[in-house]
């Protein structure tokens, strides 16, 4: 029987609507959702993949418990009686020697991360965490530090711009389809693209204006914008006036910034730096400088993050059209969000976070995510106290926490490590027991809300019946939490009736996602009045001089500090992103390894000339850390202190035969070093040796 | 030359390669064969600005097809109906004298069959009065589908609304 059914993608975590053909029970077709605004159909190469990542006969099939050493890949097949027993009974006794908080869960956040919140929270244990930080925690604490909403409560209205600065944000390679379609409409009527990298690639080739910056000086640039748009007054004065708390301290700060000294800093002319000041203060509010999507590159990060909001706020481009907003809840609308397992009540947990997150050592990143990459350090040095459990689900902190080396090591300290997973990722290849989700496709899924300026729910459902003994992770761990004594925190046997019982309250119920695939509460994009907008700042302002920051010890306008010089023969080491694979996730789908197998290391023409390196031979890339072998791409797009790779390659995992071994890991050669107020890794603090083999 | 054209808007296009691997999907095709294939050119500096070309290659439907000529068995055909050049796969041998004949590229190896695949434009779709699967998916919508008169028509306008730019012109 043929049928379409509405659902959301997962290749990656943008979740982009979709519509699913389904033909004798299989798939035959995937498009974007027709009916969605900015997607019309359209859909990116890695959700076009979708079915050959469901047709693939290598990822994960049926739980597995290791027989061999870890990391061997010596598995027995077992059944989900057996598997859920045993991680059972391990973490029984885990929790009855160690306590709830021995056990920790990290997860990239998705729909049934209130599920996963809610096992361990029933556990008594604090240690929820996310990949949020390794991704953007320090621009979380930035935005909460201005504005005190949090960066995932804020959006970017593109189809309205006039112009948009980019830094690093590769748009139009890291592909979120509405992203992408409502950027390039913006273009299409004339908007302006101003594209800051030290390297060369898709969004830069569609720019009006490039800047090839010396890598880890893009805060010096925006103090020298600053300092123009003050100097010059190219400020949206009425809207600063009403809203910005601490301009003068700004003033004061910004004096010895010149564009002149931001040139010696970033190789960026002073006169170029100061007609973008005057030419994007022409069409504000409708400009964006755009705050960034994966913020962690430097450790002070929250810095760079805060000064990209100030050059918002200063262009008034806050809250208005063609700049950035706050998102919409259903209470905008009167409505009422689907409901979350984490609404019921757990027992009162005493002990601190694993990070420390919340406390005076590290008060400001969100309690919401934690901070993963403390994860090592504290199984290491039993620091707070010592963890014996570690559930992964979907995240992979051997690839995606920098220092592989030193990840492993702490792991191995580790009573028990479960992954719950739809392929043999790294860190299912390094644990003690593999649990298999059923793939986006074949499982449906908590409720997916959306927020925004219309505000939408959206639902995952699922198309075909699992090829493989799979199951739904929301299903994996209520199974897990009956044999734990926590199986009254879930209160429903099968994904519909989770689902129904989310939508308790709404108004909306299940059949109301049929026709489309979504639901919305309203008719019409909200803004609110630029005269009457809610910060959620203690001066109910934007806060320059932050209360946040200033409360926890922490200064509101550090002198500046320039990056490490780069040593000499050494490169600052620089990673990114390709439209053709997610982080760590996609190197094994069929059809896009067949496009993209290995990542290659960017280096500076003239350099690599000096070191005997020619395009395509292969290096050794070696940091403090580690050290691995790539072939090299010899070119003059790249600034010659920086080496470039794109992340998520260079897998362990055997049995994903096509990308075992293809390219290079970053993860093995980055130090884990952080952003000690933001909360973010300093993905690109690293430097490296490259010499040809 | 068939009746139809496929228009690549390049100043769109973000060469994503979305359209390769919606085309293989659709035709359930193995490691190899790529009906249409995306090549890039650059990037390289020009003007002080980095510049990327994408150039769309699918089958471009001739009029008088090289490897209709040259396929000895006649599995390679010209739909009467609007020109379209596709594969009769059960009359294909897997000779590759089409592969030999083709200027351009198109006719593609499979090597699990052992025979030729070729971009169709979805003839399956198109006659169910829907798009080719590039085209329907494409993420910016860059590649349109339909008759060669209306294609023309974006660059016509681009083209206009350039010469014409308010900023520095006297228009």
């Amino acid at each position: 029987m043929d049928k379409d059914v509405f659902s959301l993608c997962f290749m990656c975590s943008v979740r982009c609507p979709i519509k699913v053909g389904v033909k004798d029970g299989h798939v035959n077709w995937i498009q974007g959702n027709p009916h969605v605004a900015g997607i019309d159909g359209r859909l990116c190469p890695r959700g076009s993949a979708g079915k050959s990542l469901l047709y693939d006969d290598q990822r994960l099939q049926s739980p597995l418990i290791r027989v061999g050493d870890r990391g061997s890949g010596n598995w027995r097949k077992a059944s989900w009686e057996e598997a859920l027993d045993y991680v059972g009974t391990r973490l029984k006794e885990i929790k009855n020697t160690h306590g709830g908080h021995a056990i920790a869960l990290g997860e990239r956040a998705q729909l049934a991360t209130h599920v996963s919140k809610t096992f361990l929270k029933a556990l008594g244990s604090p240690n929820h965490f996310t990949h949020d930080a390794l991704c953007k925690g320090s621009m979380n604490t930035a935005c909460r530090s201005m504005f005190g909403y949090t960066d995932g409560q804020m959006g970017i209205n593109y189809a309205n711009t006039k112009h948009i600065v980019l830094y690093g944000r590769n748009i139009f390679e890291s592909i979120n389809v509405k992203e992408v379609n409502t950027l390039m409409d913006a273009l299409e009527k004339g908007a302006k693209l101003t594209y800051i990298d030290p390297r060369v690639n898709v969004t830069a080739s569609k720019a009006h204006r490039y800047w090839m910056i010396r890598p880890g000086t893009d805060l010096a640039l925006n103090y020298g914008l600053i300092h123009v748009i003050l100097k010059e007054r190219l400020y949206d004065a009425e809207f600063v006036e009403k809203w910005v708390h601490g301009l003068t301290d700004l003033r004061d700060f910004i004096k010895e910034y010149t564009p002149e000294w931001a040139e010696t800093e970033t190789g960026i002319p002073a006169g170029e730096i100061k007609a973008l000041a005057r030419e994007i203060s022409r069409e504000k509010p409708a400009v964006i400088f755009h705050y960034g999507y994966r913020c962690a590159s430097h450790q002070n990060e929250i810095y760079m993050r805060r000064s990209i909001l100030m050059l918002n706020a200063l262009m008034g481009s806050v809250e208005a059209k063609g700049g950035i907003f706050f998102k919409k809840g259903p209470g905008a609308e009167g409505g009422k969000p689907a409901r979350k397992l984490t609404e019921q009540e757990f027992p009162k947990i005493e002990v601190p976070r694993f990070d420390k997150v919340g406390t005076p050592d590290f008060p400001l990143p969100d309690p919401a995510h934690g901070v993963a990459q403390i994860l090592p350090y504290a199984i290491l040095n039993e620091d707070p106290y010592p963890i014996k459990a570690l559930i992964n689900y979907r995240l992979d902190p051997l690839m995606s926490i920098a220092d592989t080396s030193g990840t492993k090591k702490a792991l191995d300290k580790l009573d028990l490590i479960v992954t719950i997973d739809i392929n043999y990722s790294d860190i299912a290849w390094y644990s003690d027991v593999i649990l298999p989700e059923s793939t986006y496709l074949e499982r449906t899924d908590c409720v997916q809300q959306m927020n925004g300026l219309k505000p939408m729910m959206f639902l995952r459902e699922k198309a075909v019946e699992p090829r493989y003994d799979t199951v739904e992770g929301a299903i994996i761990l209520k199974r897990l939490g009956e044999r734990l004594g926590i199986g009254a925190y879930f209160p429903y046997e099968t994904m519909d009736e989770l689902v129904d019982w989310q939508l308790e309250g709404t108004g909306f119920t299940r059949e109301d996602f049929a026709q489309k695939g979504f639901v919305s509460y309203g008719k019409s994009p909200i803004f609110w009045d630029r005269n009457d907008i809610p910060f959620k700042t203690p001066s109910k302002k934007i806060e320059f001089r932050s209360s946040l920051l200033e409360d926890a010890g922490f200064p509101s306008f550090p002198s500046y500090e320039p990056p490490a010089a780069t040593p000499e023969k050494k490169f600052r080491l620089v990673v990114g992103r390709t439209g053709l694979h997610t982080h760590i996730s996609t190197q094994n789908v069929p059809y896009l390894n067949e496009l993209m197998k290995e990542n290659l290391l960017w280096i500076n023409k003239e350099k690599a000339a000096d070191l005997g390196i020619t395009d395509g031979a292969t290096v050794e890339v070696a940091s403090a850390c580690g050290k691995g072998w790539i072939k090299a791409f010899v070119t003059d797009l790249i600034h010659p202190e920086a080496v470039f790779m794109v992340h998520g390659f260079g897998h362990e995992a055997k049995l994903a035969k096509r990308s075992y071994n293809q390219g290079c890991s970053d993860a093995l050669l980055q130090e884990n070093l952080y952003d000690k107020v933001g909360g973010s890794p300093a993905y690109h603090d690293t430097f490296v040796t490259v010499t040809p083999v | 030359m068939s009746q139809y054209y496929l228009f690549q808007d390049s100043k769109k296009c973000i060469g994503c390669h979305a359209c390769e691997i919606q085309c293989k999907t659709n035709k359930d095709l193995p490691e190899g064969p790529k009906p249409c294939q995306i090549i890039q050119v650059g990037p390289k500096f020009i003007n002080n600005l980095p510049k990327m070309s994408f150039i769309f290659m699918p089958c471009f439907h001739c009029e008088n097809p090289w490897c209709v000529s040259a396929c000895p068995t006649g599995a390679m055909q010209q739909r009467a109906s609007d020109g379209i050049v596709f594969v009769q796969k059960d009359l294909c041998v897997g000779c590759k004298t089409c592969v030999s004949a083709c200027p351009w590229g198109a006719p593609q190896w499979n090597p699990d069959t052992g025979k030729v695949e070729k971009c169709d434009y979805c003839k399956d779709r198109v006659d169910q009065g829907l798009e080719p699967a590039c085209v329907t998916t494409c993420t910016t919508g860059c590649l349109k589908f339909g008759k060669v008169e209306e294609m023309t028509q974006i660059r016509r306008q681009r083209h206009a609304e350039s010469v014409a730019s308010l900023e520095n012109s006297s228009f």
